[in-house]
């Protein structure tokens, strides 16, 4: 059910935010095997369920007043363990909730855990975290995508009905595309990060796992506004994101990259995804071909500044304050070394190493200031294509979710997964994934998705373009039939 | 350019990571491919063009020089690996 028909149902009191948490936890009981949540802890969740209750016997209301929702487990909280997938946070207790947990919190959601993920947001599969993969609901031998993979499986098998995630260089659009549900990445600095767990600060966005645009508009007007705790938080007033939801989509100009369509494609994702277009032109919208020549720079660029940064956000992590310390060792540095050997596992390690190269002396203008200057070009391009169009539209990835191991033994192999996605993060703009087919042959159960991506501070339109192709069409409301009812 | 098992080494001790000659091994190969990678990056001409570290550009914002924080030490300390009478317990490093 969509989240308005909830609330409507809420408000009408015909369910209460009790036996709506009751509902979730039961199914997340029951689908345990998914490994989808890290952490669940049905007192809480009911607690928080009950004080929802009390808000609207108060007189309270609010569209999502009582309604559950799962945070990655890259968002710090008070009453949940926060681990960021990996073994160097095992069961930390933060002292505070992150501001988008705390925002959706004052909006009277409820918790219904945390969702596993690639550790520290790192990976494209989730096959990084340190406590196993997520499975994919359409086919559990594909992966759920990465890394909010517990977040998009998490929406995708229904047990919980809205999922915060994180992007980075793709880890909302990606896993939405393989799960076949809608992820949103608005503007970089709309939504607070203050308790995001740092990967990569310039890159790192919060944003959400819902099944429709819609659902994405509500949850998204209370999750992003100014804050002052993060020094890149975009000082703008609050938006209410449904206001384009009933726009026509006659007359919006979409650009449509050619690089997104060059070798490397897979005939099923570009069938699908030319099918999406064909619908919006039905439609009444407009095709324009536009370029983003130095888009294909993106992965070699995103891999000098995401390391670089992570390696830098990662140090904080010695077994001093919190986190993992070795049992043996010797002197302060030797303590310091063995718990960051011990507690982070090798795709952070690799990227910390690179990063650390990356800015060590002698290289530093080479790579890091190289990249942040192809980065520019980068972003300059998207601006230049914005003159000729409203909202960009092309591939999520270049092939379906593949398969569990596949990839994971090649890092670069892995990388290239973020082809279609990079580019968007780098330029900051707001970007969503919206199911809109499956693949082909042996692939015909594992969903396709279709990325739209508009100026800064356009999320409205493009939330409303999505919306206006969710009302054509109904791949966002199919179910993988183990999780169906 | 290509890393030598030296440089692994050299650039692990900078990042305080301990690795073992295996795994320096093991890495060296993927860092490599993930460098060569990077090189076609570095290919691009831009003289002249402004480095961005920021998607939205300007300045950071810097806070008023106040406290503002209302530490709740035993809430912090709760997850230290080690404490002693309220304080963060490491190795002794003066002798």
């Amino acid at each position: 059910m969509p989240l308005a028909g909830l609330a409507k149902r809420l408000a009408a009191r015909e369910v209460s935010a009790v036996e709506l948490a009751r509902h979730f936890l039961d199914r997340i009981e029951r689908h345990r095997g998914l490994n989808a949540f890290l952490d669940i802890r049905p007192e809480v969740t009911l607690a928080q369920a009950r004080a929802a209750d009390e808000r609207r016997s108060r007189g309270e209301s609010g569209p999502l007043l009582g309604i559950p929702i799962a945070h990655k487990d890259i968002f710090v909280t008070r009453d949940f363990a926060s681990t960021a997938a990996s073994r160097m946070l095992e069961g930390y207790m933060s002292p505070f909730d992150a501001t988008v947990v705390e925002r959706l919190a004052q909006a009277g959601m409820v918790t219904l855990g945390k969702v596993n993920c690639d550790e520290f947001a790192m990976g494209s599969s989730n096959e990084n975290s340190a406590y196993g993969p997520v499975l994919n609901p359409w086919d559990t031998s594909a992966v759920p995508g990465g890394s909010s993979g517990g977040s998009s499986a998490a929406v995708a098998a229904r047990i919980a009905p809205v999922a915060t995630a994180t992007d980075t260089g793709g880890s909302i659009r990606e896993p939405a595309a393989f799960c076949g549900i809608t992820g949103t990445k608005p503007t970089y600095g709309r939504p607070s990060r203050w308790g995001m767990i740092a990967f990569a600060s310039s890159l790192d966005t919060a944003g959400l796992m819902t099944v429709s645009a819609e659902d994405a508009a509500w949850v998204l007007s209370a999750m992003c506004g100014f804050d002052p705790n993060d020094s890149t938080s975009v000082d703008r007033p609050e938006e209410d994101f449904t206001r384009d939801l009933a726009r026509p989509v006659a007359g919006l100009r979409i650009g449509v990259p050619k690089e997104f369509f060059a070798a490397g494609l897979q005939p099923d994702v570009e069938r699908a995804v030319r099918g999406a277009l064909e619908t919006y032109r039905s439609m009444g919208a407009t095709l324009v071909d536009i370029s983003l020549p130095n888009a294909e720079l993106g992965i070699p660029v995103y891999y000098v500044v995401a390391p670089a940064e992570c390696s830098s956000n990662l140090s904080r992590f010695d077994g001093v304050r919190y986190g993992h310390r070795a049992k043996a060792h010797g002197d302060l540095a030797d303590m310091i070394k063995r718990s960051r050997a011990e507690g982070f596992g090798p795709e952070p390690k690799r990227r910390i190493l690179i990063g650390t190269y990356v800015l060590s002396h002698g290289y530093y203008d080479a790579y890091y200031i190289k990249a942040q200057q192809v980065r520019r070009l980068i972003a300059d391009e998207f601006q230049q294509a914005f003159t000729k169009c409203d909202v960009i539209a092309g591939p999520v990835t270049t092939s379906v979710a593949f398969g569990f191991g596949e990839k994971a033994a090649d890092p670069v192999s892995m990388y290239m997964s973020d082809l279609y996605t990079i580019p968007g993060s780098l330029a900051g703009v707001p970007s969503m994934s919206i199911p809109c087919g499956f693949g082909d042959g042996a692939n015909a159960s594992r969903p396709v998705g279709l990325q739209l991506m508009s100026n800064y501070f356009d999320e409205a339109r493009l939330i409303g373009a999505a919306h206006q192709y969710q009302l054509a069409t109904d791949w966002h409301r199919r179910v993988p039939a183990a999780f169906a009812g | 350019m290509s890393l030598r098992p030296e440089d692994v080494q050299r650039i692990a001790h900078l990042a305080r990571l301990a690795i073992t000659k295996e795994e320096g091994e093991r890495t060296l190969g993927q860092l490599n491919d993930i460098f060569g990678m990077i090189e076609r990056m570095r290919a691009v001409d831009t003289e002249g063009v402004v480095p961005m570290s920021h998607p939205l550009g300007g300045a950071q914002r810097l806070r008023a020089d106040v406290v503002t924080d209302i530490p709740d030490r035993e809430r912090n300390l709760a997850n230290a690996p080690a404490r002693q009478d309220g304080l963060f317990l490491v190795p002794r490093v003066l002798e």
